[in-house]
C-alpha cells in the first residue's frame, strides 16, 4: 500500500472537479493523512486467493420487460434546472 | 392529552383509530402542535407541510369512514392515519429534497421514492423533512449544513447521525415513527443514542429507488420506532422487490408482526453469540455493563448464549471508509451544477460550473470523503486500497456467515459510547468514524441489525444493544429483540423536554 503522504491533492481535487481553498487543502492533508494511515493495517491481511465482495448479494443481469412506461415530463425534469430555456438546460457556451 | 397521544405506538394508535376513538387529524394535529412546541429546541426537522399532513390525514379518515360503510373493519391496515417521519433523503413527491446539503437547498422532489409509494399505499402520513448529516455523512448530524439537531436526552449533546433528525423525532415524540437510512450504522447509532428502535434490514430487502445515494452497496432504508413491533410493522409496508431497484431481492415479505408473535409463543431457546472483539478497548464501562445485563437477561430466558469470533472487526472501519468513499465519489459526480442542485454564479465557462458549484454546495466533510474516495479509485492507487478492501470485505463478511453457523443471531453494544457533546468530535473526522465500529460490519456483510433501549447511564444518557441477524430473517431478529423488550421497561422512559 502506498504511503499516506502520496495523496497529492491537487491532483485529486482535479481529478473530483473540485474547487479547494488554501486553508481547505492544508486541513484535508492532515486530516486524510491519518485516515490514510488508520487504514495502513489492511495490509496485514492476508488476502491471497480472496475474492473481492462489490456487493453482499450480488444480483447479475436484471432484466426488466421492454414495455414503454410513463417518465417524467418535460416540464418536471427541467424542474429542478439551475437555468433553463426552450426545453433545454442553459450552459455556458462550450465550443467556439 | 396530545403528548400522550404523541408517546404512543403505532399498535396503540391503530386501535384508537380504528375503534372510533381518534381521528387521524386528531393525531396529526397532535403531533404538529407537539412539533411547534419542542422542534426550537431538538432541531430535528429541516422542514414540515402542516397543510399537506392535515390533508393526508383527512384523506385517511375518509378511506376509513368508506371502508367501514362498506363493512371492512380496517384490520391489517396499522399504518393508516400514522405519521411517520422522513428524512430528508427520501423523496416524496412536491417536498424538499436537501439531504441537509446547500447543493439541494431548493431541489423539489419530482416523484416519489418506492418506500414512500408503500408508506402512502398503507395510509401513514408521510411527515416533514428530518435532518441529517449532510448526504448522510456523518455520526452526530452536526454536518449538516442547516442546524444541528439536539438528542432530546441532553440538548448540549449529539443526536448521534447520520439519521440524528428521525431519532430525535420520534424521541421527542415529533412523529410515531420514521423513516431512516443505513450505510454504516445511520440508523442504529442515533437510535441507540435516543432511546428508541432502530431497523436496519437485510441489503436487498427494502427498495432504494428514490434515496439519494451515498455508498450503493451499504445503503439501506429502514425503521425508527417506538416499539419492536411498530418497526416490525413499518418494515412490512416498506419491503419487496422493487423493479426499479436492480438491487432488490425478488423474496415474499413475510408477516413480520404475526412471524414474531409465533416465534415468541413457541418458547424457542434462541442461540446467542457474543463476540469476544467487540468488548475490548474503547467500550464505555456503563455501555459495558448494561449490555452484559442484557446478555444475562437473554439468559434468564432460557436463550443459550456463547462466546463467537469475528476476526477482522479490527479491519472493518479501514474497510469501510475505502469503500464508502469510493462509492460516494462515484455517486456524487452527478452534482455538477447543470441539470440540478446549486450552481455557482461565478462560473465563467462548462468546467468552471463544475469545480466552483461543487466548491459552494458541499460541505467539508462530503470534500473529504469525495477526495478520499477519488484517491482510493484512482490510477496507480485502486488496487492497494480499493481492491485490498473489497478483498477484506469478503472476510468479515465470512466471519459473520461463519459465526451464524452456531448461533441464530449476535449481540453487541450498538454505540462504544452514549452520545457526546456537540463539537467532541467535529474536528477529528478519524475520531467521529471509530464512533461507527460496533455497526459497520453489519453493512460490509449486507446483514440485517436492529438496536433497542437497553438502559442508560448514572448521566441519565440512554444505551442501546445491537442484535445482528442472518440474512432475510428479519422475523427472527425482531423476535429475538421483542423477547428483550418485553422484559423491559426502558422504551416507554421520556426525556424531559
Amino acid at each position: 500500500m502506498p504511503k499516506p503522504d502520496d495523496l497529492r491533492l491537487d491532483h485529486v481535487a482535479n481529478l473530483a472537479r473540485l474547487a479547494l481553498t488554501a486553508e481547505e487543502k492544508e486541513r484535508f492533508a492532515a486530516q486524510l493523512g491519518d485516515v490514510l494511515a488508520y487504514v495502513q493495517q489492511l495490509n496485514e491481511v492476508d488476502v491471497s486467493g480472496i475474492e473481492p465482495t462489490a456487493h453482499a448479494f450480488p444480483v447479475v443481469n436484471v432484466w426488466a420487460e421492454d414495455v414503454p412506461e410513463p417518465g417524467l415530463s418535460v416540464e418536471d425534469a427541467l424542474g429542478n434546472a439551475p437555468e433553463k430555456r426552450d426545453n433545454m438546460f442553459v450552459v455556458p457556451k462550450v465550443v467556439e | 392529552m396530545s403528548e400522550e397521544l404523541c408517546y404512543s405506538t403505532i399498535s396503540e394508535l391503530s386501535g384508537r383509530l380504528g375503534r372510533g376513538e381518534l381521528s387521524a387529524v386528531e393525531l396529526m394535529r397532535a403531533v404538529i402542535a407537539r412539533t411547534k412546541e419542542v422542534d426550537g429546541r431538538v432541531g430535528a426537522f429541516n422542514s414540515f407541510d402542516e397543510g399537506d399532513a392535515l390533508a393526508q390525514a383527512l384523506a385517511s379518515d375518509g378511506r376509513r369512514a368508506k371502508a367501514r360503510a362498506a363493512g371492512a373493519d380496517g384490520r391489517g391496515r396499522h399504518l393508516e392515519g400514522i405519521p411517520v417521519g422522513i428524512k430528508d433523503v427520501i423523496s416524496v413527491a412536491g417536498q424538499p429534497l436537501t439531504a441537509s446539503s446547500r447543493m439541494l437547498e431548493n431541489f423539489v422532489s419530482p416523484y416519489d421514492a418506492t418506500v414512500i409509494r408503500k408508506l402512502k399505499e398503507a395510509g401513514a402520513t408521510c411527515w416533514g423533512r428530518l435532518n441529517l448529516d449532510e448526504f448522510a455523512m456523518g455520526s452526530s448530524t452536526e454536518n449538516s449544513a442547516f442546524r444541528a439537531t439536539s438528542n432530546p436526552w441532553d440538548l448540549e449533546r449529539v443526536p448521534g447521525g447520520s439519521s440524528g433528525g428521525s431519532a430525535a423525532a420520534v424521541a421527542a415524540g415529533e412523529a410515531v415513527a420514521a423513516l431512516g437510512s443505513d450505510t454504516g450504522g445511520s440508523i442504529r447509532q442515533p437510535a441507540a443514542l435516543c432511546n428508541v428502535v432502530g431497523l436496519k434490514p437485510t441489503y436487498g430487502r427494502v427498495s432504494r429507488y428514490g434515496l439519494i445515494a451515498f455508498a450503493s452497496s451499504l445503503d439501506q432504508i429502514g425503521a425508527f420506532a417506538r416499539s419492536v413491533e411498530d418497526a416490525a410493522l413499518v418494515l412490512g409496508a416498506i419491503a419487496g422487490h422493487d423493479c426499479r431497484d436492480s438491487t432488490s431481492v425478488r423474496k415474499d415479505v413475510p408477516d413480520y408482526v404475526g412471524g414474531m408473535a409465533a416465534l415468541a409463543q413457541s418458547g424457542r431457546r434462541w442461540r446467542l453469540g457474543i463476540p469476544k472483539e467487540y468488548f475490548g478497548g474503547g467500550l464505555d464501562p456503563e455501555v459495558g455493563a448494561a449490555v452484559q445485563a442484557a446478555i444475562d437477561e437473554y439468559r434468564g430466558l432460557g436463550c443459550e448464549v456463547r462466546e463467537v469470533s469475528l476476526p477482522h472487526t479490527k479491519y472493518a472501519i479501514g474497510t469501510y471508509y475505502i469503500i464508502a468513499t469510493a462509492e460516494c465519489s462515484s455517486n456524487l459526480a452527478r452534482y455538477d451544477g447543470v441539470r440540478y442542485g446549486s450552481r455557482s454564479k461565478d462560473a465563467t465557462d462548462a468546467l468552471d460550473i463544475y469545480f466552483k458549484s461543487r466548491a459552494e454546495g458541499f460541505g467539508p466533510e462530503v470534500k473529504r470523503r469525495i477526495i478520499l474516495g477519488t484517491y482510493v479509485l484512482s490510477s496507480g492507487y485502486y488496487d492497494a486500497y480499493y481492491l485490498r478492501a473489497q478483498k477484506v470485505r469478503t472476510l468479515i463478511r465470512r466471519d459473520f456467515l461463519e459465526a451464524f453457523t452456531q448461533v441464530d443471531a449476535i449481540l453487541t453494544p450498538t454505540s462504544p459510547t452514549p452520545a457526546f457533546r456537540k463539537g467532541e468530535k467535529s474536528a477529528d473526522p478519524l475520531a467521529m468514524y471509530l464512533s461507527d465500529i460496533y455497526t459497520i460490519g453489519v453493512n460490509l456483510a449486507g446483514l440485517p441489525g436492529i438496536s433497542i433501549p437497553c438502559g442508560f447511564t448514572r448521566g441519565g444518557l440512554p444505551i442501546g444493544l445491537q442484535a445482528i441477524g442472518q440474512p432475510f430473517k428479519e422475523t427472527e431478529l425482531l423476535a429475538i429483540a421483542g423477547a428483550y423488550e418485553g422484559r423491559t421497561d426502558w422504551r416507554t422512559r421520556r426525556p424531559r423536554l
